[in-house]
């Protein structure tokens, strides 16, 4: 918490957002030839590409299941994303972020019907700006849709977090840093169910209340764009050309 | 049966009630409801409700005839490629020819593509495949093409309107396997004009009278070249 920094001023964000208002966000769904499906994201100053392979034989052998697919999503900063230059390879935070978005595609990902099977979804950051895994899971989740893997829902994520004692939706980029907590979270938006949350920092019972139904109420608007963006890609194919 | 549109769906959508309808392939159904499971098209027309695939992996289903790519030869047995999620067993026994144990790898090699029959899909999704089928062998010349598994329909046509309608007018073989390969035999010219054709086909799978516009397209190519 830097007292130098202020990041209210008169009810506005320090980018001029009012508190419950999203950065701006624009999807592309269906952007790589080699990939079965695929999916580029703006998410502010967030730039990210997700890619999905398979589904196909899982390898190493060993963990294949033979009643249900595996999902490996693998999530990965560039190099060049950050402005201090990120050491390249996985380190303890993206295993992490690989890890719970593994999860949460798992769960909305008809795995029993690819047996022994991998489903493997690559998120790419070229660009960070706050709020790279749920830019990540909402890339992959598209990329997915785009590769034709049966899903039960389209996931979304969105973040909610505390600034100045003020609960805001999407932190950006310094409020994530001298903000008091930040609660990412991924939905099913058809029913509701919450795929991932997690919480960095403090939050009082009412406050974290409020900053859920908040990003949730985020990750709904989302969903329309996600929704929007895959249309637009195969209405367009449809029409010939 | 004809519909004015056809309508995309994505994953979640909902397509209708399970009193009404019944759900078909594509879907999935909670709490009486039906829902799309795949990026696809709607289909309606009868009584269940389908979602046709846009994209996506081939869905194996026994008796679909095949263009597989050897991967690897085993002792008595090779696995082969059909561009499913899974490689496809061919075991020796379902080769016309009189194998050794352990010869494999001179009938068949790494590389080597053949036009196969899906003999059995397992709960484990385990895939076997056949040579032993009229029309079935090892394929030697010619070209393989590549094409969306969920386009094959279109490019076959009703009854084989369309593939026979470019075999007329172009004077190559081709076999088109349900895995979304399609094997060309013929002079440059008309191979050339086959895999041309066939892209097209494939950006407009979705619009209506297809096959008399390639018709036309082809006859006034024909007559381009005397």
């Amino acid at each position: 918490m830097d007292a130098d920094i202020k990041l209210f001023e008169n009810g506005k964000r320090l980018d001029g957002r009012k508190p419950d208002e999203l950065r701006k966000i624009k999807i592309e769904a269906g952007v790589l030839h080699r990939a079965e499906g695929s999916c580029y994201l703006e998410w502010g100053g967030n730039k990210v590409i997700a890619a999905v392979y398979g589904p196909r034989e899982a390898i190493p052998r060993h963990t294949q299941n033979p009643l249900r697919a595996i999902v490996n999503a693998k999530y990965n900063m560039a190099a060049f994303s950050v402005d201090e230059r990120k050491r390249p390879g996985p380190d303890r935070r993206s295993r992490e972020i690989s890890k719970v978005i593994s999860e949460a595609l798992e769960n909305i990902i008809l795995v029993e019907k690819y047996p022994r099977a991998s489903i493997d979804v690559n998120i790419e950051v070229l660009n960070a700006e706050a709020g790279t895994r749920c830019a990540g899971l909402t890339a992959a989740a598209v990329a997915l849709v785009d590769a034709g893997i049966p899903m039960r829902d389209i996931p979304v994520a969105c973040a909610a977090g505390k600034i100045e004692d003020q609960v805001v939706l999407d932190l950006g980029k310094d409020e994530d840093n001298y903000g008091t907590a930040d609660l990412p979270v991924a939905i099913a938006p058809r029913t509701g169910e919450i795929l991932l949350l997690q919480m960095d920092g403090h939050l009082t019972l009412e406050e974290f209340d409020k900053a859920l139904d908040l990003a949730i109420k985020g990750c709904h608007i989302i969903s329309d764009i996600q929704k929007k963006a895959i249309m637009e890609k195969y209405q367009s194919v449809s029409e010939g050309k | 049966m004809k519909q004015e549109k056809r309508e995309i769906v994505i994953p979640s959508q909902l397509l209708g009630e399970i009193k009404n309808k019944k759900a078909g392939r594509g879907t999935f159904v909670e709490n009486g409801k039906i829902y799309a499971e795949i990026l696809g098209i709607l289909n309606t027309n009868s009584d269940y409700i389908n979602v046709i695939p846009l994209k996506g992996r081939y869905d194996p289903i026994e008796k679909d005839f095949v263009i597989g790519i050897v991967e690897e030869a085993m002792a008595s047995s090779w696995l082969v490629d059909i561009n499913a999620a899974y490689p496809a067993l061919l075991h020796v026994n379902e080769v016309p020819w009189d194998v050794e144990f352990g010869e494999t790898e001179r009938y068949l090699n790494h590389g080597d593509s053949i036009m196969a029959k899906v003999l059995q899909v397992d709960q484990e999704k385990k895939l076997q495949i056949t040579l032993k089928d009229r029309n079935l062998y090892k394929i030697k010349g010619g070209q393989i093409i590549n094409v969306e598994p969920s386009k094959v329909p279109r490019i076959i046509g009703k009854k084989g309107s369309m593939i026979s309608l470019l075999k007329k007018y172009t004077k190559c073989r081709i076999f088109v396997g349900q895995n979304g390969r399609i094997w060309i035999d013929g002079d440059d010219d008309g191979v050339k004009k086959v895999i041309d054709t066939i892209k097209m086909i494939e950006d407009e799978a979705l619009s209506y009278g297809l096959t008399n516009k390639i018709e036309d397209l082809l006859k006034k190519d024909a007559k381009d070249v005397h």
